[in-house]
Order: structure tokens, then sequence, then C-alpha cells
């Protein structure tokens, strides 16, 4: 049985890589990414599940950071918006404006990229019911769309 | 941040989970059993929930099945709404799940931890209870299969030290014509104000409800009333209404009044398309 009691180190495979954190077993992964390993892609927003800025990938799958328990995250393949390493979609953000403060923009762009490894061939409506996991205070929903829509796009063709 | 410290276990099989909760009970740790965790967490932060010890259910391989045994389909406790979503073995589960908080979210809340929580709108609990339902729970008493509208009495009723294992469920509701409707008050991620999930069963319709009282339910006695052939529709719904079995609220999503308003329009549609002549799935 896998167990944490105290404080201690635990091991990560973050964007590939094992990585060694010392941390709490009540500490999220949202913390331990961005104060124990300085991987501060992954924002805090809300820190209650609502904005969706601290989304990352788990073994493919976009999850919010900040409802995640880094103990729970051991075994587990993690990648944060620094392991895309200029994919398709952060391209298409920049192609398409898809940003104005950039806050939220890390946690938009790992659900997308989520998206892109889960749906390729994601339709109008399974792409909307993905997006609304997050939020743009700007409001660059539009552009954003437009951003993930160019690379489904391009994925097909 | 979480501002307290507890410790952290994630056991492989149901007898060492239950094992390691008695072991920690008794040193007065007040473990808790923890599936998506995503409740614990939000409440943890902001000191509205205490506890010295979680017990991730997520390892134990009884709880992580979705396969069909025999006419049953089995469901572990630990399978999150959006794997639920993404097999579509039971549509009318999998749309009641594709509607609690958002997508994300989804892929960390488990069927267990959405019926077990504190939260009162447990919206997956709705198909559930119009498929009478079984769930396998373990316990330091043993194991136990129960029909679920026998142990979910506005929540589960659980034993100190149980949890729940598994849901089981009959093929033949799995097909049954069905709607589900969410109505909230504004955005299309939020609690409900009213949610209805109905099934058609046998010529007769099933319905269960969320938001509407402090609690999920499905009612016989209401449903004897929707299925009232002998009054017009207007009179099934208003004496259905009548029977809800708890205090409706008025609060910040809406009054009871306008509660009400919702349920008879959301009922008339509802009767109307499970009950046309042309009705398969919604």
């Amino acid at each position: 049985m896998y167990q944490m009691l105290n404080e201690g180190l635990i091991e990560l495979k973050v964007n590939g890589e094992f990585r060694k954190a010392l941390v709490r077993p009540a500490d999220t992964l949202l913390f331990a990414l961005r104060e124990r390993l300085g991987l501060t892609g992954a924002k805090p927003g809300c820190e209650n599940g609502d904005c969706g800025a601290c989304t990352v990938l788990v073994d493919g799958w976009p999850i919010k950071s900040c409802l995640m328990l880094v103990a729970e995250a051991v075994g587990h393949e993690i990648q944060t918006v620094e392991g895309l390493n200029g994919a398709p979609i952060q391209t298409a953000f920049v192609d398409n404006f898809a940003f104005q403060c950039g806050y939220c923009t890390p946690g938009f762009i790992m659900n997308c990229q989520g998206l892109i490894n889960i749906h390729p061939d994601a339709s109008d409506e399974v792409m909307q019911e993905w997006l609304q996991s997050n939020i743009c205070r700007c409001t660059s929903y539009q552009e954003i769309t437009a951003a993930i829509k160019s690379v489904l796009v391009a994925d097909e063709s | 941040m979480i501002p307290f410290d507890f410790e952290y276990y994630r056991p492989e099989s149901i007898a060492s989970a239950i094992d390691t909760f008695q072991q920690l009970d008794t040193a007065e740790k007040q473990p808790m059993y923890y599936g998506g965790g995503t409740e614990i967490i939000s409440m943890g932060r902001m000191n509205n929930l205490k506890t010295g010890a979680v017990i991730d259910l997520k390892d134990i391989a009884d709880c992580k099945v979705m396969e069909f045994h025999q006419d049953q389909l089995v469901i572990g406790s630990s399978v999150t709404l959006t794997q639920i979503h993404e097999a579509n073995l039971f549509p009318l589960l999998a749309q009641a799940g594709a509607r609690i908080a958002d997508h994300t979210i989804q892929n960390k809340i488990t069927m267990g931890g959405n019926l077990c929580g504190t939260i009162i709108y447990k919206e997956a609990v709705l198909p559930l209870l119009l498929s009478d339902s079984l769930v396998s729970i373990a316990g330091p008493g043993g194991k136990r299969t129960i029909p679920i509208n026998s142990i979910f009495k506005e929540r589960m009723q659980l034993d100190k030290g149980e949890f729940v294992v598994q849901i089981k469920i009959e093929k033949q509701y799995l097909s049954c014509p069905y709607v589900h409707v969410k109505q909230t008050k504004q955005d299309k991620i939020n609690y409900p104000l009213v949610t209805i999930c109905a099934m058609s069963v046998g010529g007769g319709i099933r319905a269960a409800f969320s938001g509407v009282c402090d609690f999920p339910f499905r009612s016989t006695a209401m449903e004897s009333e929707l299925n009232n052939l002998a009054l017009t529709l207007e009179e099934r719904i208003d004496k259905a209404i009548a029977l809800t079995p708890g205090l409706i609220p008025t609060n910040l999503e809406g009054s009871a009044e306008y509660r009400k308003f919702i349920m008879r329009g959301l009922l008339n549609s509802i009767i109307n398309r499970l009950e046309g002549s042309n009705v398969s799935n919604a």
C-alpha cells in the first residue's frame, strides 16, 4: 500500500522527467509544481476548481491541479505547459490572438491539448463542453475557440 | 493550501482499506475514505472539514471496474464521471454525470464520491434510483449488497467504516427511454435549480429529482400521480408536486414558487416526450 504519513520526499514524473519534491501529504499538486518544482505555468486562480487556470494533464487527461493531492499524482504522468515545447496549440494561440492578460492561457492550452490528444475529431459540441471548464476574464473565448479549431482542422487534413 | 496536515493511504484491497480505517479510527485520526477528493480538498482548504487521514480507494481493483457481469452493468465506486460518459453504457447516467460540475472536474469526481459526499445535489444518484440499482458496500461488518432505494434515504446511510465498492444495474434499464433535464439559475455549469431524470419502464414513468429539496429523491407516491391517466395532464403534475417529500427551499437560486413553476414546465415536457408514440432515448 502506498502511504505518506508526514512531510517528505516524493518522486513525480513531470514532463517526462522524474523529479523529487519535499511535500506534505495535504499539499495539492498545484502547490508542489509551483513551489517545490518551480514549474509556475500552472496558475493559482480560484483554488476551488472553478477557473481552470491550474489545469495540467495527468495521464493525458486535463485535471485541475488545485483539486488533486500531490500524493495522488505519484505513479502518474504529469504534463504541464512547460512540457509542451512549442506544440501546435501554442502557436495557434499566438496566431489567433487567443489571450489578452495571459493568466488563464496555460490552463486553456493544457485543456485544449488534452482534447486534441483524446478527441482529435471533436465536434463543436464536444469542444464547447471541454472549454467550459476554463474561465477567461478578458473574455477571449472566440479567439480561443478559433485557435483550438485551427489545430483540430489541421490534424484532420 | 490546505491549512492542516493529514496522512495519506492508498490501499490495494478492500480488506486493507477497512483495516486501515479501523486502525486510524482507533488512533482517533477521524479517517475519511477518499474518491476523487474534490470535495475534501475544497472544503478542507476552507476549514469546513477536518480529518487526520484520508484513505484513497482508487487503487482497489473492485472499485475500478466498469463491465457487464451476466445481466448487470457493474460500475466501481472509483470510476470517474468522465469514464462513465465516455463509455456510455448507461446513457441516462452518462448524461446526468456530464452535467455535474464541469468537464475537467468530471475527470476527477468518482461515482462513489458523488453518492457519498456532503454536497446535497448528488445528481448521479437519480438514474440509480430509477433503475432500482444495487449497491455493494464493504465495511468492518463484512460485505453486503442492498437496493439503493433501501439505503439512499436523503443520503447514503452507511455505517461507520463502510464504503461503496460497486453499483450494479440490471441490463433491462440501460436502454429504457429516458429524459434528463437540468435547469440552473443562469450558467450551464451550476448547481441545479431543478434536475429531473425520468425513465419509461413498462409503460409507466419513473421520476427522480435534485435541487427541489435539500436532498435528491425518487418518490413512488409522486410517480403514482404522474401515471394516473384518469386525470388531466395538469392535474397529474399538480398532484405529484403536492406530494414532494420535503420542503422546497427558497434561496438565492430561486424561490419555492419558482421551483414549482419550473417543475411544472419540465414535467409537462417530460411526460409528453415519454408518452409520445415515437419515443426513443432523449
